[in-house]
């Protein structure tokens, strides 16, 4: 693991600057430290910083490029003959030299040339990791002596740690956000692969969905349809049957625990509600499917009601529940938020306690109680376990919540079980209806978001 | 804990002397020398704040259409006893009361009495305007709306211009009554809660610093507005600013630590105080 051993030398050799510049503050300071611009630990960690990045970031800057590099030189010294092969020739032949140089399993007769290339593909890697760990360690050498030296009492080490720090904070957040970029484009590119097959038209006005792609062209039922519009009615379906729930349930336990619940009733029913967001919804998913639908049917049966085994009822009702401590959790932020002045102004006018809960507190808090909803929903539309355990499949363009209905969730989950080629329009169909997905609870958090904000900022 | 607490009180009542324990001034019950009953009257009153007790026997006589002003120091328990009189105080978590307030020869502590039907005979203005986030219309006509005050939109409207009149502030919102009322000024704010109080018609008007974020041309508006509503309504104000006490008010109590110190006639308070505490505190000496 000379990699290892690499990064724990320059890890040795930062620690090592941070000691010595704290010591050397102290001997330059003279007298105690009260002279020196900043505190001694500054001072060692303006040295660590000097010695220590510059060298990661070689290393790092090493392992990102290192591979094209070497696959460059060693496309250079292949035959003359390679320059005619397709892309795949070329892929399989580098990924050949690779493994025979790492001793693994080589798919072709191993010829002396390829042994040769393999010897230099190897040699090319030793190289060049050797000289790299030479450059590094030089560095971080280097950084040591030159951020030692430059210690002196006026030094303003205390700031330019702060703007070391600034710089990491920043690169943090850019993660996170070239990460969510790479998330979006990834499926917007698979979504566009999907829209040269299927029309956008087709895909979001389409009454009829059955993906399939034929295999051979006189296939039975070889053409697909594509038309989200069930897939989207059975989410908003089970989304509207779950907030029936969820909403007036939340938004009673949250006045409940706000404004009635004495303190200690409130200190057990709150962590109570919010063991309920703890619980994997896969097991949601099976209540839903061997306890709720089944007794959904049985008491349909008795009432002359016909309710298939897999409803949307059932998977609505259980995901309302599970959706419970999101609402009343912020609900119950928000009514405490409201300042008591309001209590009083109001009860001091004569009125009830439920007068001023219905007339003046909630109003007030409503804005975010709305914004609490909606972020429900958002949730609700992606929620996938409950829907896939207890929803069914059947893509039925119905309102009839006692039948099966299936979401757009689970049609992605269905698409992509299993194997699949990854370029027929049935797989691709995955992305174009994640990226709906992601578009509605993206419009619904933005909303949400600005919703909550606004009513914050009112009694700021 | 508890011990602490009984001896601290101990500890203050000794402080005070024993010619302190009985407040001065007009003996309770013989206020005003003649017929006319007393609007509040207060015997015995302590109040406890879990094991803290923050008001000590606490005997007052509130007149009808005058203005008592409640002075003190921070923490004297000023709001406290003002939070009695609407029995506010019963939405404190740990807030205990005994003695007894008789409105009108009815103990408001009685179990027969009905909260919300006391809180609207005894109006409350806060320190802090707190006006609803709701328009300057919807703020007045909130008590009514619950009161059943009036019959049709015609008889709101008329309420609500009345009480804004009254409470001096329907020439500056006449042209936004339907604009929210907390977009109005802290004073303009502030008189809106007073026109809010105003409407439900209560018999006493309980004010609590209502001037303490105001600007003087704001307070001096508030104080003209008192000396007005005296002629309708009994009205009782918690204020830090002495001369404020003097200039509005009828009679005056001096509360120290829980205790009543002395009360009295304005005037007398204010020229010719009978206990020290109260001229120190009057004359700024100390509080
Ligand atoms: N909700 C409460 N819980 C516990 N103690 C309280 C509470 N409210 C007031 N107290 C205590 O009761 C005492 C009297 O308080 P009160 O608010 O009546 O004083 P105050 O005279 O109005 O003071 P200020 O002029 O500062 O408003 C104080 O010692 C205070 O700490
Ligand atoms: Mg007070």
């Amino acid at each position: 693991m000379p990699i290892a051993v690499l990064l724990a030398t320059l890890i040795g050799l930062t620690v090592a600057g941070y000691y010595m510049g704290r010591s050397r503050a102290v001997a330059v300071g003279g007298h105690g430290t009260r002279h020196l611009n900043s505190l001694p630990s500054y001072y060692g960690l303006y040295v660590a910083a000097w010695c220590g990045i510059p060298a990661v970031s070689i290393v790092v800057l090493w392992l990102a490029l290192e591979p094209e590099i070497i696959r460059a030189l060693l496309v250079a010294t292949l035959p003359d003959v390679a320059g005619t092969w397709s892309d795949g020739t070329m892929a399989l032949m580098l990924n050949d030299i690779r493994n025979l140089a790492g001793g693994n399993i080589v798919s072709r007769d191993v010829d002396p040339e390829l042994r040769t290339a393999a010897e230099y593909y190897a040699f090319l890697r030793n190289t060049g990791f050797a000289a790299m760990a030479v450059v590094a360690l030089a560095i971080a050498a280097g950084g040591l002596t030159y951020g030692r030296r430059a210690i002196h009492p006026d030094l303003r080490a205390r700031n330019r740690v702060e703007g070391v720090l600034m710089v990491f904070l920043i690169i943090s957040s850019t993660v996170a956000i070239l990460v969510t970029i790479g998330i979006v484009l990834s499926l917007l590119f698979e979504a566009i692969r999907f829209f040269q097959r299927v029309s956008p038209v087709e895909f979001l006005f389409g009454l009829e969905w059955s993906p399939q792609t034929a295999l051979r062209a006189d296939q039975v039922g070889s053409s697909g349809k594509f038309g989200s519009i069930p897939l989207l009615m059975g989410t908003a379906l089970i989304s509207f049957i779950a907030m029936c729930v969820a909403v007036p349930v939340g938004l009673l336990s949250a006045i409940y625990m706000a404004e009635y619940a004495p303190p200690r009733v409130r200190s057990a029913v709150k962590p109570a509600l919010e063991i309920l967001a703890g619980i994997p919804t896969v097991v949601y998913g099976f209540f839903a499917a061997l306890t709720m639908a089944p007794f959904l049917r049985d008491w349909g049966s008795q009432i002359g009601l016909s309710i298939s085994s897999e409803s949307a009822l059932a998977a609505g009702l259980v995901m309302g529940i599970m959706i419970i401590p999101f609402i009343s959790s912020i609900s119950d932020d928000v009514i405490t938020a409201v300042p008591q002045s309001m209590r009083e102004g109001s009860l001091g006018l004569g009125a009830t306690k439920s007068e001023t809960i219905r007339r003046v507190i909630i109003p007030a808090a409503l804005p975010g109680i709305v914004g609490g909803v909606l972020l429900a929903v958002s949730r609700a539309i992606g929620e996938t376990m409950i829907v896939v355990m207890a929803a069914g499949l059947a893509a039925n363009l119905t309102v009839n919540p006692l039948q099966a209905v299936t979401t757009v969730t689970v049609q992605i989950v269905t698409l992509l079980v299993g194997d699949q080629e990854f370029d027929s329009a049935k797989t691709l169909a995955a992305f174009a209806l994640g990226l709906v997905l992601f578009f509605v609870t993206l419009v619904l958090n933005i909303v949400a978001l600005t919703v909550v904000k606004k009513y914050r900022e009112q009694y700021e | 804990m508890d011990e602490a607490m009984t001896g601290m009180n101990e500890e203050v009542g000794l402080s005070f002397g024993a010619d302190d324990s009985e407040p001065l001034g007009q003996t309770p019950g013989s206020a005003s020398g003649a017929e006319t009953p007393a609007k509040f009257v207060s015997r015995g009153v302590d109040v406890f704040y879990g094991a803290k007790q923050a008001l000590f026997s606490i005997d007052i006589d509130i007149m009808p259409n005058e203005v008592t002003a409640l002075i003190g120091p921070s923490g004297c328990g000023k709001s406290t006893f003002l939070r009695c009189l609407n029995r506010m105080n019963d939405i404190i978590d740990g807030c205990r009361f005994s003695g007894s307030i008789v409105l009108d020869g009815e103990d408001i502590y009685a179990r027969a009495i009905d909260v919300v039907h006391l809180r609207a005979r005894v109006g409350m203005v806060f320190q802090k305007p707190n006006p609803f986030p709701k328009s300057v219309y919807e703020n007045v006509a909130y008590g009514p709306r619950i009161h059943g005050l009036a019959s049709s939109t015609a008889d709101m409207d008329e309420v609500v211009r009345t009480s804004l009149e009254r409470a001096g502030l329907w020439e500056e919102v006449k042209d936004r009554l339907h604009e929210p009322g907390t977009g109005l000024s802290g004073g303009q704010q502030q008189r809106l809660c007073i026109a809010r109080a105003i409407a439900v018609e209560p018999e006493v008007i309980l004010m609590d610093e209502p001037c303490s974020a105001l600007d003087p041309i704001a307070t001096a508006r508030i104080e003209e507005l008192i000396d007005e509503l005296r002629t309708n309504y009994t009205i009782v104000i918690v204020t830090h600013n002495v001369q404020q006490a003097a200039r509005v008010s009828q009679r005056t109590a001096f509360f120290h630590l829980g205790k009543l110190i002395e009360f009295g006639d304005t005037d007398q308070i204010f020229t010719n105080p009978r206990a020290e505490r109260t001229r120190d505190y009057i004359t700024g000496r100390f509080g």
